[in-house]
């Protein structure tokens, strides 16, 4: 490989005389903050930026693996699309995110080799251990059936659509707008979970009796997404962030009005776990066998150009 | 200064015959992605703005205008992204929604303003079918094969058609 022609570096430029703009995604990497500025706001901890952005580039972006396995797999075409779809703009998120929390403090980015062509934000998604991750172990779930899908897309996006309108007001520009652009996307997913929600809770014998036993599933994990941690308390206070604990009430009215309208009772379960664990990289078993699958192909080639 | 005025013109000119990868009836002008071309002493910037967080397309349309570009004689070309303000489908000019309808494409409505609601009847869209105008036309999807678009199918002459959404 060392004598590989330097104008040839992907054997599919050889065929198109080096004209990557033929290529669906070109055959380069691109800075998705390219031209954007990313400089640290007054009064804001870079680093804290940075463990905040992880936290929420995380949840996006283990989620939208989660979701993309129904890929497939889901009871017809146009759900499959749909679930892909939801999973694609929580990528598109999570890429923002990790982005930026590169930005703000380099030293969460993953050492690579020396001459390794991955960005930043994907040397976090494909090349940090799972204790380094900071996602919720709501999002790492197995996906179930539908219903149980439906039931934490409903509860997810419900809580990810009111932290995004809040963190539209951040002081961080580039958050701002990140989360600006994520409440017109998850807005709809919001809509596609409830609608689901409601069809299978007044469809047929079978799918209600799916959908509740979904929310039975989901009920205890629930919590999980307003429990706040040291760095969202920080995050808050220095107005770049979001208390995911201020979010409860509003979030609870959403889930309660979806209930209503589908003749459901909020379970009668207590939440499940103590403390936000993943937010401090203790993981649910099911996330090593997640990230060995979204993870293996990047770490066997980490010097690899795609 | 009459030279720069007159070279900017040409670089927006050239920047404005970019189509988008995924609807290639429209120019990046037409779909509202292009924010800006200034042209400088070396070269030429070109500011786009994403549709959605995820759109693989905007690293074809960057790498299509570094193209357009250079061919056209320009020795640096850098392409910027701005994020904000986020895209909205209002955005996409008369002449790109007359593009869309000509495609067999039917284009947005005025996008949601106001506080976000949740909407869990059916979604209702006052459209009509591309093909043959009918009103009568029902949703089959809400997401459709790129982010922007949802799948539409005509009650009378059964055509199934995309709509790019409202957002």
């Amino acid at each position: 490989m060392d004598d590989l022609d330097l104008d040839h570096e992907s054997v599919y430029d050889g065929l198109l005389g080096g004209d990557s703009s033929q290529w669906a995604f070109g055959t380069d990497f691109e800075d998705p903050l390219a031209g954007v500025d990313t400089m640290i706001p007054a009064g804001v901890d870079g680093a804290a930026l940075a463990a905040y952005c992880l936290m929420l580039g995380d949840d996006a972006l283990i989620y939208a693996h989660r979701l993309s396995e129904w890929t497939s797999n889901a009871p017809d075409l146009e759900d499959d699309i749909a679930l892909a779809n939801i999973a694609l703009d929580l990528l598109g998120q999570a890429r923002l995110l990790l982005a930026r929390a590169a930005a703000a403090d380099a030293s969460v980015v993953p050492q690579m080799p020396e001459g390794s062509p991955v960005p930043p934000e994907d040397a976090l998604a494909f090349f940090r251990d799972e204790h380094a991750f900071r996602n919720m172990g709501y999002v790492e779930a197995l996906n179930g059936d539908f219903a149980v899908t439906i039931v934490r897309l409903l509860l997810f996006s419900s809580h990810r659509l009111a932290l995004l309108q809040r963190l539209a007001t951040s002081v961080d520009p580039v958050l701002s707008a990140i989360a600006a652009k994520g409440v017109k996307e998850v807005t709809y997913h919001r809509d596609y979970a409830g609608r689901w929600f409601v069809t299978l809770a007044g469809g047929t014998e079978e799918s209600r009796r799916r959908l509740v036993a979904g929310l039975r599933t989901v009920w205890p994990t629930y919590a999980e997404l307003s429990r706040s941690t040291q760095v969202e308390t920080l995050a808050s206070e220095q107005r770049f962030g979001v208390d995911p604990a201020v979010l409860t009430e509003e979030v609870d009215a959403v889930v309660d009005h979806v209930l209503a309208m589908a003749a459901l009772e909020r379970p009668d379960l207590p939440p499940s776990g103590t403390g936000p664990m993943g937010r401090i990289g203790r993981h649910t078993e099911e996330m090593g066998h997640l990230l060995a699958e979204m993870q293996v192909v990047a770490r066997a080639h980490p010097l690899g150009k795609w | 200064m009459t030279t720069l005025a007159a070279g900017r013109t040409r670089a927006r000119e050239i920047a404005g015959t970019v189509v988008d990868p995924e609807m290639p009836m429209l120019t990046l002008v037409d779909l509202g992605v292009l924010r800006d071309v200034t042209e400088s002493e070396v070269g030429v910037s070109v500011t786009i703005t994403p549709t959605y967080s995820g759109c693989p397309a905007m690293a074809t349309m960057r790498d299509d205008l570094v193209h357009a570009l250079s061919d056209a004689g320009y020795a640096e070309v850098e392409v910027k992204v701005s994020l904000s303000p986020a895209w909205s489908s209002d955005w996409i000019t008369a002449e790109g929604r007359r593009k869309l309808r000509a495609h067999g494409l039917s284009a947005p409505g005025p996008s949601p303003t106001g506080p976000v609601q949740l909407s869990l009847a059916p979604v209702r869209r006052a459209i009509d079918c591309p093909r043959c105008g009918s009103a009568d036309v029902r949703l089959t999807s809400e997401f459709g094969p790129t982010a922007c678009k949802a799948l539409y199918q005509c009650n009378d002459c059964l055509e199934p058609f995309e709509h790019v959404k409202e957002i």
